[in-house]
């Protein structure tokens, strides 16, 4: 049953993931990335990161991706404004190092042999991983709003008109 | 039956490949942009699926780390896609070949 519900996960996270670079239309693959999103979220539950796929959710479905959609309306592309694929002739190249890449990744991958036992219902929720942000990992944590306040003013000052 | 980790690692090869794929083969600026949040997605399946495996959490905590990261180079990415799209009228790759050689 959780190996049918991993590969029903999984399959619709890596065939929305192919039609996000595959499709012509960016709207199409802003939609197709969150679908992905939703069914990597799924998979997060799996692993007991019930945290994490909260804020996979809510972050990458909700914020970002809503940008991402903001940001394409407000351009308003028309086809025309895609201009010339000027790789159509080594695109087929790509393909064979993506499949070489991979095989190294799985290759790679293969050596993890480990089972995995149960662990108990607290691992990976709220109050254990905000006690791991606040207390072990809380100098990270405080200089992430460093970071988000620099990109701020930069997509600011990057999106302003007038700027030369 | 629980699933094997391996399942996961390997599914997160298979998304990194399809995103590194898409930087390589898309001409569209924000596809290509797109194409980096899938990488950034695999990595973060991986990371849950070791701190799974290891039954340490500092692997969801790196996850949280690495998707405040995203969403700050998603806004200074699609601000700068929004200033390239005002100087050059257009979101494709092939335009901003100042620095080619």
């Amino acid at each position: 049953m959780e190996l049918l519900i991993f590969a029903l996960a999984a399959i619709i996270a890596l065939a929305s993931a192919i039609m996000v670079i595959t499709i012509r239309s960016p709207i199409g693959s802003v939609l197709y990335l969150i679908l992905s999103i939703l069914a990597q979220s799924v998979l997060y539950i799996m692993l007991s990161g019930l945290f994490v796929a909260a804020f996979l959710v809510l972050l990458y479905g909700g914020a970002i991706l809503v940008l991402f959609l903001f940001v394409i309306m407000m351009l308003n592309i028309r086809q025309a404004d895609l201009g010339t694929d000027s790789l159509r002739r080594v695109k087929p190249l790509a393909w064979v190092f993506g499949a070489v890449l991979l095989a190294e990744l799985v290759w790679v991958a293969m050596a993890t042999t480990a089972r995995i036992s149960a662990v108990d219902d607290k691992f990976g929720s709220v109050p254990e991983v905000a006690r791991l942000l606040y207390g072990k990992f809380v100098y990270p944590f405080e200089l992430t709003s460093i970071l988000l306040l620099v990109a701020i003013v930069g997509a600011v000052v990057m999106a302003k008109k007038g700027l030369s | 039956m629980t699933v094997p980790i391996d399942y996961y690692i390997i599914l997160s090869a298979f998304l990194f490949t399809v995103g590194v794929i898409g930087v390589v083969i898309s001409r569209n600026l924000i596809v290509m942009f797109m194409a980096v949040e899938i990488m950034l997605n695999a990595a973060n399946l991986a990371l849950v699926a070791f701190s799974r495996q290891w039954k340490l959490m500092d692997g969801h905590v790196f996850v949280f780390l690495v998707m405040t990261v995203a969403a700050a180079e998603a806004a200074v990415g699609l601000a700068i896609i929004i200033a390239v799209f005002r100087n050059r009228e257009s979101v494709n790759a092939d335009t901003l070949n100042l620095m080619k050689w």
